[in-house]
């Protein structure tokens, strides 16, 4: 019977076709958006992540909170952590200032980070050219420098910076070395930096200051309780609660995750409205269809149609115009994100689920927006409907 | 011969408003199997209220109605529409053929509704193609064809169902002269055969088809006669059956 059923309302969807394409347009542009967006917002997320990965995961960031009554840390601070804390390798300090920097005729304002060779490790960078800072820069205090490529860029252009001389606030430093740049992150440009050993930087910015610490727990499984280790011996070391905000990698990781993963829903919310105003498109049409049937509706029931074979005929017509609208949405919703993906530069395709989902929402959406018109069908009194037209 | 229908008392009064309309007021009749009746009256005597009632379309507000022996005037409205797909064949005036359906899709819709598969409604469908001369026409739309042919193909349809009575509705009034005997030949001929055939028509020279005329007036029987012979008009076979 449900067969049955099928290939009436696919004959009577084929009397206008235009109609039935145009009904389904709704449903195709709602479950395409919803596709398309929950696609790509999955392939952002993905993005994000794995540029935050790259900085290295086990990376914790040790900050005093500001405000009235905040802690200083000084540079002793950072060796006495490392010796503290068993679950870090390696911690560094870094002191950051913005500077002015001057070569040639070009000059540049960015920021100076003054810190020691295990910060390259700790943040997961990488050199591009020359050398990193080494431990006799630090104990010498060499006016040496290590560029990060927007700097590179800004002062020397495509020529080699290796071996030239920048000043920076007045300083004459030498280039040493470039970082290979670490994509483009959220929030500070992590490109735009000229590091120094952290002892040329205390003579430059004039202080002996550092603004936070920076510690590479020993694996990403000892990392929360780096962090909560960390934090119980800064409180102790400073006997102040605020001594220290620590974050590790971790966490930013899933606050972010979060806040990309809430931006899709609520991308996806959004498109699902239009899926919405498209199954109210079906049901307006459905209305339109039964008026215009009333006679074939009356004939049907006078030859013997019980008022569930009517329903269910016209639940099956509002039903294959959305589940095909949705088929063909989601096929069109998965080409936009694939093609916005691969202009991004993203990896990652359509998720099968959200395929499913849609496919299935819409199947819903056909037979919730299709039931008042099926009912209004099943529902006339034949003579009244023989008596039409 | 066992009655096909039969009415006791049969009344269906309307409520318009606060004014009660008495359509039927206690009609009394019985037709017998094989019977072919015409039953007349002028607009307003309850014709078109007493074809919903023995069609099952509607209910009786007083009295009852057997069909086939079966009272069948306080079913529900699905088991009314079970007793319309197998007991009645409806023939329409305007014929109500399904644009979108071949001929013989609509000859087999109602064998749609009463669940069968698909090999045996052909089959009923084709048989009742071919009673009607129209086997040739069974892959056509109803617009490809001509009125007359419409209405044979809407007796096919009435016939598919092997019905215990055939009520036709004014079945030639949209129909030219030529085509309307056709259709009346094809009547003759099923009642030939045994068919219990009850038309409704105001058209006299449609009524004295038939053997017997029922005459409403006011929702009143004011008679009920045999057609006698000498008035009786019939007609040679059908061209091309």
């Amino acid at each position: 019977m449900i067969g049955e059923s099928v290939r009436m309302a696919w004959r009577s969807l084929m009397l206008g076709k235009l109609r039935a394409f145009l009904t389904m347009l709704g449903i195709i542009i709602g479950v395409g958006a919803v596709i398309a967006l929950i696609s790509i917002g999955q392939a952002a997320t993905g993005s994000v992540t794995s540029q935050i990965q790259a900085l290295g995961s086990n990376l914790i960031t040790v900050t005093p909170l500001r405000g009235a009554g905040a802690v200083l840390y000084y540079p002793q601070d950072v060796t006495w952590l490392k010796q503290v804390v068993p679950q870090i390798s390696a911690d560094a300090p870094l002191m950051t200032g913005s500077v002015v920097s001057v070569y040639g005729s070009q000059n540049y304002s960015t920021t100076l980070m003054g810190t020691t060779p295990a910060s390259l490790k700790i943040q997961g960078r990488s050199l591009a050219a020359g050398r990193y800072l080494i431990a006799s820069d630090i104990t010498y205090r060499r006016a040496v420098a290590v560029l990060g490529q927007t700097v590179v860029e800004q002062l020397f252009g495509v020529r080699s910076p290796i071996g030239q001389t920048i000043t920076v606030n007045g300083t004459p430093l030498t280039v040493i070395g470039t970082l290979k740049s670490a994509g483009g992150g959220f929030g500070a440009n992590q490109d735009d930096v000229i590091l120094t050993p952290i002892t040329t930087a205390e003579e430059i910015l004039g202080t002996n200051q550092i603004s936070s610490m920076i510690a590479g727990a020993r694996s990403g499984a000892v990392a929360p309780l780096a962090v909560a280790q960390i934090e119980a011996v800064m409180t102790a070391r400073f006997q102040n609660q605020n001594a220290a905000m620590v974050v590790s990698q971790d966490q930013i990781l899933s606050t972010l995750s979060t806040i990309t993963s809430t931006l899709t829903m609520m991308l996806g919310g959004i498109a699902g409205i239009s899926l919405l105003v498209g199954g109210i498109g079906i049901m307006n049409i459905m209305l339109v269809t039964v008026a215009e049937r009333t006679r074939e509706i009356g004939l049907r029931k006078a030859i013997g149609a019980r008022r569930g074979a009517i329903l269910t005929q016209f639940l099956v017509e509002s039903g294959i115009l959305s589940l095909f609208g949705g088929a063909i949405g989601a096929l069109l919703g998965s080409l936009g994100a694939s093609i916005m993906a691969t202009a991004l530069g993203w990896s990652g395709g359509v998720d099968s689920s959200s395929i499913v989902l849609a496919l299935a929402f819409s199947l819903v959406v056909g037979i919730v927006f299709g039931m008042w018109p099926a009912m209004r069908a099943s529902r006339l009194d034949p003579i009244e409907a023989l008596r039409q037209g | 011969m066992p009655d096909v229908i039969r009415v006791e008392n049969l009344r269906r009064t309307y409520r318009m408003g606060d004014v009660e309309v008495n359509a039927l007021r206690g009609l009394e009749f019985a037709i017998p199997e094989g019977q072919m009746v015409a039953i007349m009256g002028p607009s307003g005597s309850g014709k078109s209220t007493l074809l919903n009632l023995l069609g099952c379309l509607d209910r009786p507000s007083a009295g009852r109605y057997f069909l086939g022996g079966e009272e069948v005037g306080r079913k529900s409205d699905d088991a009314l529409a079970d007793v319309r797909n197998r007991r009645i064949g409806f023939v329409f005036q305007n014929y109500n053929l399904l644009p979108q359906l071949t001929a013989l899709e609509n000859v087999e819709l109602p064998l749609v509704y009463r669940g069968f598969g698909r090999a045996q409604r052909h089959k009923r469908a084709e048989d009742a193609l071919a009673a009607v001369g129209l086997s040739d026409r069974r892959h056509h739309r109803p617009l490809e064809l001509s009125g007359g042919q419409q209405q044979r193909v809407g007796v096919a349809r009435a016939l598919a169902g092997e019905p215990d009575v055939i009520l036709a509705d004014e079945p030639t009034g949209n129909l030219d002269s030529q085509s309307g005997e056709d259709v009346l030949r094809l009547f003759a001929q099923l009642h030939g055969s045994g068919r219990t055939i009850v038309i409704v028509t105001h058209d006299e020279e449609v009524a004295l088809h038939t053997e017997r005329i029922i005459h409403l007036r006011d929702g009143q029987v004011t008679s009920d006669e045999p057609v006698p012979e000498s008035r009786r008009r019939s007609l040679g076979e059908v061209q091309g059956l």
